[in-house]
């Protein structure tokens, strides 16, 4: 969000024609006009959504629930934002939420103290991302391959703690995690106040201190920030560290909510899930950009979007299919090429230095919008 | 020995070591019983990881090639209840596997987004279609299936080669002509070892990246009507997850994922590999499923830290 802030300033008024066409460039646009015009569709498809009521004790309304159901992806996806910065990627994330609710499982059925078992959860996901982190900073591999090998062999390990004390999907009962899960603090979810509160630490993190620009810088051009005296291994294997703190912490939420542990199907499509938030928001997998508020307006449009499939009354088999139209949708309107083939058709040839598949193409799309002006 | 053909013999090696093992300590298991069946089990998959390595070749990835396996069985199933020939419904899904694929690599060169999301997008979009179609297993009741099925050529110590395993042998056998003796196996190394210096030399990027995705999804839905013979049946669900472990095999077969490097032939002995270490863990009886995903993600890191080796010593990936 404060990167928006500070880009906002820049142009001098002018008439509202131009004004509205700088508007029509800012990356934040496009993703907020798709929230907007989905949660609209939502109002306009089930009548109550927009009210929220006190039921039990604290608030209830579909607004909260998006916001709800969205947590634990929003986390995964700040996570995979950093990452992505970076000019990394890491599929292993949904790999981890299966290890950390094994890990959970089978510290309670050890005896652990709950706080402790948290740490345990939190720890499992920090040494996943020390794992990440030493393969694609320390060994220099290619981070979709890297993280590949935790994402295949994750799930598996999962299976393996839970063989630990001979369990299947073992369940567990703790007041603590689940009060951290599905508990409320006055009228609020407790998990909204702790996603807030992780947010603010991400924000602070990154742009309160210099780790952020350097995750930017490194992800923008390693050498360059190398040369720059900036460290680019270290800096790399942070952002690794804080993508599987995160996992981590969104494992520990989703295992707290289920009470057991079932490595095969927790977290499953997760990271799937938290790079499209990404992407939306309008992050560029080229790297070179960390936009964790866009990101999180990128998992509300994902879980509104689910939300609007299911109240709508189109049968649930069509969800997928909605879910990538209006990815597809969404992307075509942030790619620059595209907006201006639709409007100019012969501009959107000749451009020498494109068609670059593999991450290297310069105009990797969106970021570009907002510094162009 | 050219330096190209190190990461092929590396996997070969791997491949008769695991499987000379699997004979030490497993009785009846180096027979070319095994053998068959291990082609056979994996041939869809090899298929699919087949036109994938195209992909990946061109510095590229496809994600939707688990679902394509998925929708094409499902089409086929529906169609053969509704009175089609197998092989008039498979030419069907053939040609949508290349119109879809076509598609798919469109939308990546004309957006300038990365494969990654477009073809993920492609993965939702046709697991979708999937559930669409219908969502219960439906069976294929032809007589052709059976006789698809029946079809194999025996080995001389009680294997048999199945009629799934030659049409993966003879896509191979394609394919390593595509790669390796056309111009356009030339283009699509050129533009996956540096794009712009291809585009520089002439290399047409648009028509190549569109063609690559094409021939990919012409080999996913290969793979489909291949897994749906050989299953007898359509599932919504079939294939799911299966893109990765096709990535596994092209990446086991000793293809680089950065692109530009890598020989089609490897990615057989990857799929191979991949298909040894279930067997291996079934043969064992007391191991489970858990094994064959840590079993699978070990050697994939074996594999790329080789390949890191490689690369570094012999300066493989500078020039193809």
């Amino acid at each position: 969000m404060s990167v928006n802030q500070t880009i906002e300033v820049a142009p001098a008024p002018r008439t509202l024609g131009t004004r509205l066409r700088g508007l029509a460039g800012h990356r934040a646009v496009w993703p907020l006009l798709a929230l907007a015009l989905i949660l609209a569709v939502n109002g306009l498809v089930s009548p109550g959504f927009f009210s929220i009521r006190v039921v039990e004790g604290r608030f209830f309304g579909s607004t909260i629930d998006i916001l709800y159901r969205a947590m634990p992806t929003a986390m995964v996806a700040l996570g995979m934002a950093v990452v992505i910065g970076s000019k990394g990627i890491d599929l292993s994330v949904g790999a981890i939420i299966a290890i950390c609710g094994a890990t959970i499982a089978w510290r309670i059925h050890a005896g652990d103290p709950h706080v402790v078992v948290l740490l345990w959860a939190l720890g499992a996901g920090l040494l996943c991302g020390l794992w990440n982190g030493a393969l694609v900073a320390l060994l220099g591999i290619q981070p979709i391959v890297a993280t590949l090998v935790l994402m295949v062999s994750g799930r598996g390990i999962g299976l393996m703690i839970n063989l630990i004390y001979g369990g299947t999907n073992p369940s567990f009962e703790s007041p603590f995690l689940q009060s951290l899960s599905v508990g409320h603090v006055g009228l609020i979810p407790t998990r909204l106040l702790l996603g807030a509160a992780s947010f603010a630490a991400l924000w602070l993190l990154l742009r309160r201190t210099a780790l952020g620009l350097f995750i930017e810088a490194v992800g923008g051009n390693a050498r360059a920030a190398d040369l720059a005296g900036i460290g680019s291994r270290l800096v790399t294997y942070s952002a690794y560290l804080i993508s599987g703190l995160t996992a981590g912490w969104a494992g520990v939420i989703l295992t707290a909510d289920t009470h057991i542990s079932d490595p095969v199907s927790q977290g499953l499509y997760i990271e799937l899930d938290a790079i499209l938030a990404v992407v939306i928001g309008g992050g560029s997998l080229a790297g070179g950009r960390i936009h964790l508020g866009m990101t999180v307006i990128g998992t509300l449009i994902i879980q509104a979007l689910a939300t609007l499939i299911l109240t709508s009354g189109v049968p649930p088999e069509y969800n997928l299919v909605v879910k990538a139209v209006v990815v597809l949708a969404v992307l075509l309107l942030q790619s620059d090429d595209a907006r201006a083939a639709l409007t100019r058709r012969n501009r959107a040839r000749g451009s020498l230095g494109g068609g670059s598949p593999g991450g290297g193409s310069p105009g990797g799309g969106s970021p570009k919008g907002g510094r162009r002006r | 020995m050219r330096v190209r053909y190190l990461p092929l013999l590396a996997t070969m090696t791997v491949f008769a070591a695991l499987f000379v093992t699997g004979g030490v300590f497993y009785k009846h298991f180096f027979t070319t019983l095994v053998l068959g069946h291990i082609l056979a089990d994996n041939a869809f998959i090899i298929i699919a990881a087949i036109g994938t390595t195209f992909v990946i070749l061109s510095g590229g990835i496809d994600l939707s090639i688990g679902s394509m396996i998925g929708f094409v069985g499902v089409v086929m199933a529906n169609l053969d209840a509704a009175g089609w020939h197998p092989l008039a419904s498979a030419a069907l899904m053939l040609a949508f596997g290349l119109a879809y694929g076509a598609f798919q690599g469109f939308v990546i060169d004309f957006c300038k987004v990365q494969p990654f999301i477009i073809t993920l997008a492609g993965l939702f979009l046709l697991r979708g279609a999937c559930f669409m179609v219908n969502i219960d297993s439906v069976p294929l009741r032809h007589p052709f299936v059976d006789a698809f099925a029946d079809l194999y050529i025996p080995f001389p110590t009680g294997g048999f080669l199945t009629s799934s395993a030659m049409v993966m042998l003879a896509a191979l056998a394609a394919a390593v002509v595509i790669a390796h003796f056309t111009r356009f196996g030339a283009k699509v190394y050129a533009i996956g070892g540096d794009p712009a210096s291809a585009e520089l030399m002439g290399v047409p990027a648009r028509r190549t990246i569109v063609s690559v995705y094409a021939l990919g999804g012409f080999y996913s839905a290969l793979g489909g009507v291949i897994y749906a013979l050989y299953t007898s049946s359509g599932y919504p669900l079939a294939g799911t997850g299966n893109e990765l472990s096709a990535i596994a095999a092209v990446v086991l077969g000793g293809t680089l994922l950065s692109g530009g490097v890598g020989l089609v032939a490897g990615t057989l002995f990857g799929g191979m590999i991949l298909g040894l270490i279930s067997t291996l863990i079934n043969f064992n009886g007391s191991l489970n499923s858990a094994w064959i995903m840590i079993s699978g993600g070990a050697l994939l890191f074996v594999f790329i830290v080789i390949q890191k080796l490689l690369v570094s010593s012999f300066g493989l990936g500078r020039a193809s």
